[in-house]
Order: C-alpha cells, then sequence, then structure tokens
C-alpha cells in the first residue's frame, strides 16, 4: 500500500489512467494554499476528480469555494502547491488549461449589450472555429438551452435563469472536457434550479468532468458523485453523499402525541433526545429498520402512549454539516 | 495559428464587440462629441469676439479667434472621449465578462486593443463631427491633401497614446464612476496650453507649463497643419515623442494592472 501510494506520487498525473483500471483525474489539486493578507482563505486543499464525474465542493458563504475554482481556472495563482486541469498545470501551461476548460462563475459573465446570439458568436469567434461551426454549434446550443426566446434579445431583459443558462452555453461553445460551475442555482427560482440539475447531468453524460460548488446540501447529494466538504479553507470531510451521512448519527424518528400529559412517560420509555411540549413532539434516536421501528411501536402499545403521527428522519447533509463543522449551514449563512 | 496571428483576431474579436456596444449604446458616443461641440459654439459666440481682438492679428474678432480656438477644441474632442474609453473598460471590470474572457484560450491583450482601436474609431468619427460643425460655422483652413493626410497621421497618434492611458486608468479604477472621474483633468489640458490663447499672455508659472506639457506641441503641429502656415519639425518630433511616451506608459500600466487582477 505504502510502496503504491509512493509510485503514484512519482507518476505524472496524466499517465495515471493508463497505470490502472481507474479513470485519469481531470482535476487534480495539491496542497493548494492561498491567504490575502493575515486572512487565510485556502489552507491546504487536496482533489483528485476522475474524468466523467460531478463532483462537489460544499460550504457555507467564505468558506473557499470561489478562491478554489479562480486557482483551478488559472485566475488567479495559488500561494502554494499545484494543480493539474487534464493533466496540464494551472501555473506553467495556463493556456492549455484554458483551453480545456470551460468556467461559469457566480456572477453571470455575459455581455449584457450583446444578444444571446451574439454572445455565443463571440465565444465562438473567440475560440477559433471558424464563422460555419460557431453558427452551427450557437444554433445548437440556444435550441438545447431552450433560449429561443433569448437569442435575439440582451441579456438585461431576461430572467435569472435565462441569464444562467445563456452563461452556461457560453462556457460551452469551446466544447470544454471539464466545467467549472460556481454556484450555478444561487438565486434561481425552484424550477430554474430543476432546469439546471437536468442540464447538468446531461453535461456528465456526454463525458465532461464537472465541479460544482453549491451552497445547497440537496443539490450536491442530488448531483454529486462525490462531495467534499468545505469550512474555513480547509476539507473537513469527502466521500460520496451516503458515506457522509453514515458519518454521523442523525437518524430519528418524531412522535407527535395526542396527550400532553403522556410526553415525560413516552420521553423516559423510548429513551428520546429532544422534546417539544408545546408541539407535543418527541425525539427518538433510531435508524428507519423494520426492526426498529417494530420494537418502537411495541413500546408504545406496552405503555399505551396515544400517537397522532409519526415520522421517520433519516439523516440529510445538514446533518452532516452540523456534526463536522459544529454549528448548522443556515445560522452561519445568515450571520454573514 | 501563430500566437501574432491569434493576437490579431482576437483584437478584430474585440473591436467587434466594442463597435456593437457603440451601435447599441450611442448615447455615450453623443454625450462624448457635443462636449467639445458645446465649447465650440461657446468659444466662438460668446467669448470669441473679445478673445479674438486679443490675439493681435491684422483682422480680429469672431472671424480671427475661430480660426485659432478649432485646433484646441479637436484635442479636447480627443481627451473627452477618452473619458468614454476608461468609463468602458470600468464597466467590462466589474462585470464577470472579463473574468470569462481571462479563463479562455485567448490572446489577453485583445480584450485591451479591442477598447483601444474602438475608441480610435469613436475619436476619429467625434473629430469628424467637430470639424464639421467647426465648417458649418464658418472655420476656413488652408490645409492641402498631404495636410490632411498627416492630420490624420497626427490625431490617431494622439488618440491611441490618450486611450492606453484611460485604458490603464480604467482597469485600475473601482467603479465606472471613478472611472469617468480620473482622465477629467485631461480635458483641462487645451485650457493651460496653447489651445485657446497664446501661452506668452499667462503668467510666469503658467506660461512655463503650458509651453512644456504634450498638449502645446500636439495643438501647435494640428494648427500648423490645418491653417498650412509650414509646420514647425520640433512640434510634430514632440508630438511624436509625447504621444508614443503616453502610450508606452498606458500600455505597460494597463497590461500590469490586467494580469494581476
Amino acid at each position: 500500500m505504502f510502496a503504491l501510494g509512493l509510485m503514484l506520487t512519482l507518476i505524472p498525473p496524466t499517465r495515471r489512467g493508463t497505470m490502472s483500471t481507474a479513470k485519469p483525474l481531470a482535476i487534480e489539486a495539491r496542497g493548494l494554499r492561498k491567504s490575502y493578507g493575515d486572512n487565510t482563505v485556502l489552507d491546504g486543499i487536496d482533489l483528485a476528480v476522475p474524468e466523467g464525474t460531478i463532483f462537489s465542493l460544499l460550504g457555507p458563504n467564505g468558506a473557499g469555494k470561489t478562491t478554489t475554482v479562480n486557482i483551478l481556472s488559472t485566475l488567479i495563482g495559488a500561494d502554494a502547491g499545484k494543480a493539474f486541469i487534464a493533466g496540464h498545470d494551472t501555473a506553467r501551461d495556463a493556456d492549455r488549461v484554458r483551453g480545456a476548460i470551460g468556467v461559469t462563475g457566480q456572477f453571470a459573465a455575459v455581455d449584457n449589450l450583446l444578444t444571446g446570439t451574439e454572445n455565443l458568436h463571440l465565444m465562438g469567434r473567440l475560440h477559433h472555429l471558424g464563422r460555419k461551426e460557431t453558427r452551427r454549434r450557437a444554433a445548437e446550443l440556444i435550441e438545447q438551452f431552450d433560449l429561443v426566446d433569448a437569442a435575439r434579445r440582451v441579456p438585461s431583459t431576461y430572467s435569472g435563469g435565462m441569464r444562467r443558462r445563456l452563461d452556461i452555453a457560453m462556457s460551452l461553445m469551446g466544447d470544454p472536457r471539464v466545467i467549472f460551475l460556481d454556484e450555478p442555482t444561487t438565486g434561481l427560482d425552484p424550477r430554474s434550479r430543476r432546469t439546471m440539475w437536468t442540464i447538468i447531468r446531461e453535461l456528465v453524460a456526454g463525458g465532461v468532468t464537472i465541479l460544482l460548488t453549491t451552497q445547497y446540501l440537496d443539490e450536491a447529494d442530488q448531483l454529486a458523485d462525490r462531495i467534499a466538504v468545505l469550512d474555513g479553507g480547509r476539507i473537513v470531510a469527502e466521500g460520496s453523499a451516503d458515506e457522509l451521512k453514515r458519518l454521523i448519527p442523525g437518524g430519528h424518528v418524531s412522535l407527535r402525541l395526542n396527550r400532553a400529559d403522556q410526553i415525560e412517560k413516552a420521553a423516559n420509555a423510548l429513551g428520546a433526545n429532544a422534546t417539544d411540549p408545546e408541539q407535543l413532539t418527541i425525539q427518538v434516536p433510531g435508524d428507519s429498520s423494520v426492526a426498529s421501528l417494530r420494537s418502537l411501536i411495541d413500546a408504545l402499545d406496552r405503555e399505551s402512549i396515544e400517537v397522532a403521527d409519526l415520522t421517520v428522519h433519516t439523516p440529510d447533509l445538514d446533518d452532516v454539516f452540523l456534526a463536522l463543522t459544529g454549528r448548522p449551514e443556515h445560522t452561519q449563512e445568515s450571520t454573514r | 495559428m501563430s500566437t501574432m496571428t491569434y493576437a490579431l483576431t482576437d483584437s478584430a474579436t474585440m473591436l467587434r464587440r466594442q463597435l456593437k456596444h457603440m451601435a447599441r449604446y450611442p448615447s455615450l458616443t453623443f454625450m462624448l462629441i457635443a462636449m467639445p461641440v458645446v465649447f465650440l459654439l461657446l468659444f466662438v459666440y460668446v467669448f470669441g469676439g473679445t478673445l479674438g481682438d486679443g490675439l493681435g492679428g491684422p483682422s480680429g474678432g469672431r472671424e480671427a479667434y475661430i480660426g485659432y480656438v478649432v485646433p484646441g477644441i479637436l484635442m479636447m474632442t480627443i481627451a473627452g472621449a477618452v473619458q468614454g474609453t476608461s468609463i468602458s473598460v470600468a464597466m467590462d471590470m466589474t462585470e464577470g465578462i472579463v473574468d470569462r474572457f481571462r479563463t479562455m484560450a485567448i490572446a489577453r491583450v485583445s480584450v485591451l486593443t479591442g477598447h483601444v482601436l474602438g475608441s480610435m474609431i469613436q475619436i476619429l468619427l467625434g473629430l469628424v463631427v467637430v470639424l464639421g460643425i467647426a465648417l458649418a460655422i464658418g472655420y476656413r483652413p488652408n490645409a492641402g491633401p498631404a495636410d490632411w493626410l498627416a492630420l490624420l497621421g497626427v490625431f490617431a497618434l494622439i488618440a491611441f497614446a490618450l486611450t492606453w492611458l484611460t485604458v490603464a486608468a480604467g482597469i485600475s479604477a473601482k467603479s465606472a464612476e471613478t472611472a469617468s472621474n480620473t482622465p477629467m483633468p485631461l480635458m483641462f489640458m487645451p485650457f493651460i496650453g496653447s489651445g485657446f490663447v497664446p501661452t506668452d499672455s499667462m503668467p510666469g508659472a503658467m506660461q512655463w507649463f503650458a509651453d512644456y506639457q504634450p498638449f502645446t506641441p500636439w495643438i501647435e503641429a494640428t494648427r500648423g497643419l490645418l491653417d498650412d502656415t509650414g509646420t514647425d519639425g520640433t512640434d510634430l518630433a514632440l508630438t511624436v515623442a509625447w504621444a508614443a511616451a503616453i502610450a508606452l506608459l498606458g500600455y505597460l500600466i494597463a497590461r500590469a494592472k490586467f494580469n494581476k487582477r
């Protein structure tokens, strides 16, 4: 194991894929650090994203998500550490990296004085696609991203969802192999979010690699093959959504009783970890297995406790966040 | 394609973008051209009668003054128009689009050369309009075809220098508001030069500044070519030297700031 690890560090990242059955890495970062004055934004970030997967950086505002994307997309340099995109060094071979990526930043990077079509044509010309190919691809993307309406209008007349769709379409004009999406659904209504998720899934189905940052736990849960939870410039946990959920004991059964006078009795009998006398609810730790539910219901019968309703709560990424960073995601968001 | 041809095609692409911007947002161009026109009318019709007498020429009055002031107004046209360069560069920088350009495999400088070339076209357009109005109100230059050709060169050179300087100002500005204020002093330079009155009518220190600042040779070279009075070789040499130095300074600052952002 040690020997293998040693070998891997000696082989350039692009060649690793040919060594084993594992897919080659589209994005690799080792020990990325960045600080502005005394403020450390990134404190040693390691990433390894295989080709054709969605990797999500999850974290609250100020965790370092955008800084990571900016370094990986060659916008800024790292103070320390190395990063490779499609095998190219972001510091030494920035132009090769730029040729391989598409970036959709947090704030829609569209030209507000050009129409949708003109924006796409501008990208085509900058990618040196040639007139015919530029027109063909632009027409194709307009169709694919439901922008027919927007094609002849300037972005100031668009909805938030349309702007984002144009933004992503522009990133795709150059046929990138690696796509960075920095909070692609922030500020979108639920329907536009779903549309965006569908778009992202289709992109990956087409073979590209996506690095997605989000502060929405359900978004990472829905889309990402692997998730890194970022907090204070460090990765505090990494794994699939299921692996992360298994890290923490967040499962419980929530019971709402009929009678207030039974709350204490029920709490004692079932070993509840939280009660809310006003709402007549108690929370009992446990998983969603049939066996544990049966023993719970048996206990309720035995004690003759009247239950109005019962909900099984499986741990979600909110619980992960709470457990890993020691504070709920939402409260932190609101305090920043 | 080589790096050089990429730089050229990308610059052409960016220039096309700038021209579309101007077509979509003509009010900025209009405002930039309207301002020197207002000054032209103001100085010819309000101050012209009196100032013309002070020139000490044989005729004097309004007619003599219009012949004197047009080169100054033309320099003011250039100095005012580059405010637009600064504003549009700053607007680009504050919007996400430039970050997109910076993550693309394009010749980076093309983002800036697009602005420079676009502004130069805007400036030449402005100069034509201002000259047209000057002719309409009685300005009669003596320039022959060769003089006009030389004038085009002088204008292009000065426009090139001042746009690079204001591109640098636009990149350095934190907002479009700052960007529109920074180049403001340029507008006053023709006043503290030979644009509106001969410098020898000014008091000591001011006269010294007026004689040695770049706008004075620019104005004198323009005046010489328009009047066809035989251009002073020193003025032309100074014109080229100042323009080259300012263009280089602007380019170096702009490039450094653009890469650093």
